[in-house]
């Protein structure tokens, strides 16, 4: 168990965390997520009594760190994958942070079998690939068999195959009762690991609530309707008996509407009744993805601006149209809607494709279907070779 | 209990890196080369000399003339074993295993003076008995009056230059900065400072200064210095300890990274 209590560390006077309050809980993996420069990194130091906060305080167990008896047998740690001596070998790296806490030097080799770096143990970690140097720092942090594990940023550099094996790793360290807490940026990331979500922006708390809250709260269906491009009447039409019928229409950029608060037979009934063709009428889910960015846009400390690119291109020749800009670029406060054909960045890797799609769309109004992205308890995955018929009657993003 | 896992842990962080032995190795030789050469080329010019430099003629400090440039590559073995905590960020990892930073902080002192000392002692002994053979017929005898509190001198000088840049290093933190200021000042400021007339009264009690008094056995004529060998060497302990508490106060107090 952490606790943190009105956390705050300034530098100066620039403020990195700011009146933190939160609880990490034992038997459960609880992601911790921000922008990058929100303070998550300031954080896990000061849980670990590495920084000293400016004021608050934070305790594991009741104890504030440097007080904890036998601190490295009961907490584990992941800081930063490359702090290690390059002309060490990954042996004797986790050897003496073995021997630092009285840990026998059989555990190293255990727990560098745990991460698949046995065959390159007595390798000089400066050769290592960031993927590598990931293990290492995770063999670290499970070296003292911890009950308190705190992973920086640790799929950071993974290939998918090392992704999954992370995920599955905490999951199960979770499993056995252990308090997991990951930090991450990226919400797709923790939509799948994570069981409690803490979101922090600038160094304040946004959220701390279950990922199935944050789901729930923050991803909302939509649907995307298109008439056709030669009536732009019809689409004028369209929006207004929508809108009439309850439903929230939102224009994009290229001409397609944007449809919440009405399920797609009724928008297919309404176009019918208006005498309206349509090109496309298509289920949308808005990530969680778009949801963070959302929640976090006005506390990202470091946003690109367009490039203006001056002085280096040259004047374009008289009648030449100027390039037209790619929808989303530049503007703020707009998120693309997920594409067509990605599926949910989100998706489980052992996507339940058998389990019936529940589609907010597909189904009567009044009863919102809650499509769960992320599926702890997900049936068995089908055969590899499941019925391809079964996923042609499936919208699209449930796939 | 902490310290003992901390002196193991430290023990094994310094031999499973190629730096210590290199900059150790580096100390050991260019001290005796050094020295020997100095020997051998002093025996030559010695009936150049004028009485006065006759009498000033110390066959023991002369063996040890290496040391000047020996004493460097202590630097830097003294400055790599605590500043390489922080450039490669292991201290982070180093003080979430030991939260006692001072148990962590003198453990790992520790280690490094003992290596220092063995390795400090051997080349000084080395240096002395090799130098000697160079000398001929002007070489001092180990049995000599204060030879011997010479030679182990020159040993411990050694140990607590590289204590001294552990203090240092602890203090700055960066690899480079801590380089970039002793080596130039035991390398120049310093017998700059304490062989100019204007500035001897304050530059005597610079650490290498007020310490290598413990490797001489004649006294040059003219000398005025106001402390004995062993009262050198106890200017430059004080040094050496203001040096590491101000690493401890400092590691301490301040955020680890």
């Amino acid at each position: 168990m952490i606790e943190a209590v009105g956390l705050t560390k300034r530098y100066g006077d620039k403020t990195a965390v700011y009146d933190l309050s939160f609880q990490v809980r034992p038997g459960a993996v609880t992601g911790f997520l921000g922008p990058n420069g929100s303070g998550k990194s300031t954080t896990m130091r000061m849980i670990l009594g590495l920084d000293n906060p400016s004021a608050g305080h934070v305790t594991i167990n009741g104890y504030p760190y440097r007080r904890l008896p036998n601190a490295a047998r009961h907490v584990g740690a992941l800081l930063d994958a490359k702090a290690v001596h390059g002309g060490r070998s990954a042996r004797n790296h986790l050897l003496c942070l073995a021997q630092m806490s009285g840990i026998p030097a059989r555990r190293v080799d255990e727990v560098l079998g745990v991460v698949g770096l046995h065959e390159v143990a007595r390798k000089r970690s400066k050769g290592f690939s960031l993927g590598m140097g990931q293990r290492l720092g995770i063999a670290a942090a499970l070296l003292g068999d911890p009950q308190v594990l705190l992973f920086d940023e640790p799929v950071n550099g993974l290939d998918p195959e090392g992704i999954l094996w992370v995920r599955n790793l905490m999951k199960s360290l979770a499993a056995e009762g252990r308090t997991v807490f990951v930090s991450s940026h990226l919400m797709s990331e923790m939509a799948l690991t994570a069981d409690h979500l803490i979101v922090i922006g600038r160094g304040r708390l946004l959220a701390d609530m279950s990922v199935k809250d944050f789901i729930a709260a923050n991803s909302a269906g939509f649907a995307r309707v298109r008439t056709p491009d030669t009536e732009p009447q019809a689409r004028e039409k369209l929006s207004a008996a929508l809108t009439e019928a309850g439903g929230h229409v939102l224009p994009e950029q290229d001409g397609a509407l944007r449809v919440t608060g009405l399920p797609l037979p009724r928008i297919s009934d309404i176009a019918h009744d208006n005498d309206v063709r349509l090109w496309e009428l298509s289920p949308h889910q808005a990530s969680l993805e778009e949801a963070y960015m959302r929640m976090t846009q006005s506390a990202v400390d470091y946003r690109s601006t367009t490039d203006q690119k001056a002085g280096l291109q040259q004047p374009l020749p008289p009648g030449a149209l100027p390039p037209v800009p790619v929808p989303g670029q530049g503007q703020p406060g707009w998120y693309p809607p997920p594409p067509p054909q990605q599926g949910q960045p989100y998706a489980p890797a052992q996507a339940p494709a058998g389990t019936p799609a529940a589609n907010p769309y597909a189904q009567p109004a009044g009863q919102p279907g809650q499509q769960a992205p992320q599926a702890p308890a997900a049936p068995a995955a089908p055969p590899a070779n499941a019925p391809s018929a079964d996923d042609l009657t499936k919208p699209e993003d449930a796939r | 209990m902490a310290a003992t896992q901390v002196v193991r842990s430290e023990w094994t962080k310094i031999r499973s890196v190629a730096s210590t032995v290199w900059t150790l190795s580096l100390a050991a030789v260019v001290t005796i080369a050094l020295g020997m050469l100095i020997s051998a080329l002093s025996k030559a010019e010695f009936d150049n000399l004028s009485t006065r430099d006759r009498l000033s003629f110390d066959p023991t400090f002369i063996s040890f003339a290496g040391m000047s440039l020996g004493q460097l590559a202590m630097i830097v073995f003294g400055v790599l074993v605590v500043s390489n905590e922080y450039s490669t960020g292991m201290i982070r990892v180093s003080l979430a295993a030991v939260p006692q930073r001072g148990t962590f902080l003198f453990g790992k002192i520790a280690v490094a003076t003992a290596l220092a000392l063995a390795v400090g002692m051997a080349t000084s002994f080395a240096a002395f008995f090799l130098g000697q053979a160079m000398l001929g017929e002007h070489k001092a005898s180990i049995g000599d009056d204060g030879v011997l509190r010479a030679v182990i001198g020159g040993g411990l000088y050694m140990t607590l230059i590289a204590m001294f840049s552990m203090g240092v290093a602890a203090m700055l933190r960066s690899p480079m900065l801590s380089l970039g200021i002793l080596m130039p000042f035991f390398f120049l400021i310093s017998s700059i400072l304490g062989n100019v007339d204007a500035t001897k009264k304050v530059g005597q009690f610079l650490p290498d200064q007020a310490g290598s008094k413990i490797m001489q056995v004649v006294t040059p004529i003219g000398d005025d210095t106001p402390y004995g060998p062993w009262g050198g060497l106890g200017i430059m302990a004080l040094w050496v300890v203001a040096a590491l508490i101000g690493g401890y106060v400092l590691l301490k107090r301040r955020d680890a990274q």
